[in-house]
């Protein structure tokens, strides 16, 4: 219980524990002989995650939100931006090697995120054996097996190897593995995406429960809007590689602002007939443009009815319209009131 | 009479290690202009279900018992030379992964044509004609530049309104949809539900959504078959399936997803993992992992019994319904040396279970007091497989 309080007052304190400043990723993509054209998968983001909070990360595929995970934890290299963690900038090389104790990844599919040839054991070790965070084998040993014991994993599992194990399970592993160097900032990339629906239940109360019980912050990535509902106390939306809104998680789902949050909102299935036979969606024409030929200014208003000549021509700025609610749209004012 | 009608179908799969019994013992039927949804987990038999209707099994898949009759013609058994003209024809079918099912090497102009030209005796020109007429009703802009493209010029939804268009050229009367949003983003699968369900509207057809998603069978079914293990344990209109559930997986199901108001609390998952079908328990599939089983339910396999006019549930929890409408014999149970006591308790509980579940308090219902809890699941969390 006494570390349920020293996390909620870490909330309350609100004091950024990750703080992303105009984070630019640009993968460079041969179209030619000796011609190549940045794909801008991320341009631009900028936000901030508070201790102990999780930071829901929503969008379509291509827009760019696993990118931002990984170039946060540098998995990509930057192209631009900076990232600082606790008042301090990662640059260096000896930054990002400290940073790494202190922030991990849970990846997507739990059937390719493990290797096949290492023991359950092993792959949650392998962390530890590279932080060098042991003495002696048997407090490697032990640590191994308190780890199995926060994802619900029996400790005669730790001589199998990953295919003997379920879906479900396997992300349990994978959870395990990040939580193994302590750290205190995870990024979540689609880590329920690949379960099913029986199970991902299991796995989302398990992510809430470690947060409860070791203070964890979440940078929580995914497509299904109702899953980061959930689990999220602030969602960041984005489009096409740059973030569009950024609010309180009830405040975006009450009051979406862009004219995308609220197409995006509005076409998630709701598990009620009733609700969803009585549900207006707003359906969007056309599909998201190639990032290679982003269009100008405003990235949506190729898809966006409310669209003028403005929105061609400048992006518009990412402003904070009430407290702690962000959006990037020309046109806020006229189309919200 | 119903245009489809499936009996007691069996499928298996022969492998090394085994019979799978994918589908067993599924029986339903459908109607003209209805949309049935068929909701489960990996692994339940849904597919399956589907592709015994199309009698499109992998190698090892056999049907083996059952029958399954289309507009009165019988279709297990019929052979090859029936089904060429009901396949695309009369049921059309659009998969999951639009990535994947078409042919990277031909044009798309080139693959539409082929379904029409196959089934109708329009000629090459009339085939043109009437697959650009689909693009265009599917809404695929310029659909005479997009004849002469291939599939990787397409993005996924654009792909899966390819599929769509292709497996309705031919109007047929029933289109099977097996995940056809799964792949696709919740934008794009608002765009493609829409289709679907003003498509289904304009031409008279009946669908059979099969999808884990129950926001999606929210959204366009009319009727619901939920499936475990192969085979149905609840069936009824969507608003008896969500509003009164009847069957404990259901039940789960609904309470574990996460809506607009979970947040902040805790979710009620199902406790562990789905069964292994090569090891099918005697009882109840769904017993292991069910808080409320009894030993009934790990000794004999409950029947479908009748909810309501709209409604069965195949859960001893509803042995009530069943022994008032002379499904159940109590005297041909307890023969099998189960105590009467495990059978006489359950309606009492269950009287209370459908006032319950109305619509605003359906998530904050469920396992809490009641029901006999003498057999719980026998560890909480996952179990491993193999």
């Amino acid at each position: 219980m006494n570390l349920l309080a020293d996390t909620e007052k870490k909330v309350d304190e609100k004091k950024p524990l990750i703080e992303v400043k105009d984070l630019k990723e640009y993968f460079y993509i041969n179209t030619g002989w000796f011609v190549s054209k940045p794909l801008k998968a991320v341009d631009g983001v900028s936000f901030t995650i508070n201790k102990g909070e999780t930071l829901g990360l929503v969008g379509e595929s291509g827009c760019g939100k696993t990118t931002v995970g990984r170039t946060m934890l540098h998995l990509y290299k930057p192209t631009g931006g900076e990232i600082w963690y606790d008042g301090k900038q990662i640059k260096t090389r000896s930054d990002i090697k400290e940073f790494r104790k202190k922030a991990t990844m849970v990846f997507q599919d739990p059937y390719s995120s493990l290797n096949p040839r290492m023991t359950v054991s092993d792959i949650i070790g392998e962390p530890l054996d590279v932080h060098k965070l042991y003495s002696t084998k048997q407090e490697r040993q032990d640590r191994i097996l308190e780890l199995m014991g926060y994802v619900g994993l029996n400790s005669e599992h730790a001589a199998r190897y990953a295919h003997e194990f379920s879906g479900g399970q396997r992300q349990r592993i994978g959870i395990a593995r990040s939580l193994a160097v302590n750290p205190d900032f995870i990024v979540c990339d689609e880590p329920v995406s690949a379960l099913d629906v029986s199970i991902q239940a299991q796995v989302i109360n398990m992510f809430d429960e470690l947060q409860e019980k070791l203070g964890l912050t979440y940078l929580f990535v995914a497509h299904d809007l109702l899953v980061v509902r959930h689990i999220s106390d602030r969602i960041a939306v984005m489009y096409l590689g740059k973030m569009v809104e950024l609010a309180p998680a009830a405040e975006i789902y009450d009051r979406p602002l862009h004219p995308y949050s609220k197409s995006l909102l509005s076409a998630v299935p709701v598990p009620d007939p009733k609700i969803a036979r009585a549900n207006k969606r707003i359906v969007l024409t056309g599909d998201i443009p190639s990032p290679l030929n982003a269009p100008s200014g405003c990235p949506f208003r190729t898809r966006c009815k409310y669209a003028t000549d403005k929105c061609a021509e400048s992006m518009p700025e990412f402003k904070e319209v009430s407290t702690g609610h962000f959006v990037a749209c020309h046109r806020t004012a006229d189309i919200n009131s | 009479m119903a245009l489809l009608e499936v009996n007691n179908l069996r499928t298996s799969f022969f492998t090394d290690a085994g019979e799978v019994k994918a589908v067993n013992n599924v029986s339903f039927s459908l109607d003209r202009g209805k949309v049935l949804g068929i909701v489960g987990e990996s692994g339940s038999g849904k597919s399956v279900t589907a592709y015994s209707i199309m009698q499109i099994l992998a190698g090892t898949g056999k049907i083996v018992g059952g029958s399954i009759k289309f507009d009165g013609t019988e279709l297990v058994g019929a052979g090859e030379k029936v089904m060429k003209t009901i396949r695309g024809n009369k049921i059309s079918i659009i998969f999951q992964d639009p990535m994947t099912s078409l042919n990277p090497t031909y044009t798309i102009g080139k693959q539409l044509m082929e379904a029409i030209l196959l089934h109708t005796d329009r000629d090459s020109q009339q085939a043109y004609d009437r697959a650009v007429e689909m693009l265009r009703l599917v809404n695929v802009n310029e659909p005479e530049r997009r004849m002469k493209q291939y599939p990787y010029e397409f993005s996924g939804g654009m792909r899966q309104r390819v599929m769509i268009a292709m497996a309705l050229a031919c109007e047929p009367d029933i289109l099977i949809a097996d995940e056809p949003t799964t792949a696709l983003d919740v934008t794009i699968q608002a765009q493609i539900l829409e289709l679907m369900g003003s498509l289904q509207k304009e031409l008279g057809m009946a669908i059979i959504m099969i999808t884990h998603d129950l926001g999606v069978v929210a959204q366009i079914c009319d009727e619901v078959i939920v499936m475990y293990a192969g085979s149905i344990c609840e069936q009824g209109t969507a608003d008896e399936i969500f509003y009164n559930p009847c069957h404990e997986y259901t039940k789960g199901l609904l309470r574990s997803i996460p809506t607009t108001d979970t947040a902040g609390r805790k979710l009620q998952p199902i406790t562990g993992t789905p069964i292994d079908l090569l090891n099918m328990p005697k009882g109840c599939p769904f017993a292991p992992r069910c808080e409320f089983a009894m030993k009934v339910c790990i000794n004999h396999r409950a029947d479908r019994m009748r909810i309501n006019d709209d409604h069965d549930a195949a859960c001893w929890m509803n042995v009530k319904h069943g022994v008032q409408n002379g499904e159940i014999d109590l005297d041909e149970l307890s023969s099998d040396g189960n105590p009467k006591e495990k059978k006489a308790e359950p309606p009492k509980e269950e009287k209370k279970e459908p006032v319950k579940y109305t619509a605003d308090n359906k998530n904050n219902t469920g396992s809490s007091n009641k029901g006999k809890k003498n057999k719980k699941n026998k560890k909480k969390g996952d179990e491993s497989v193999g």
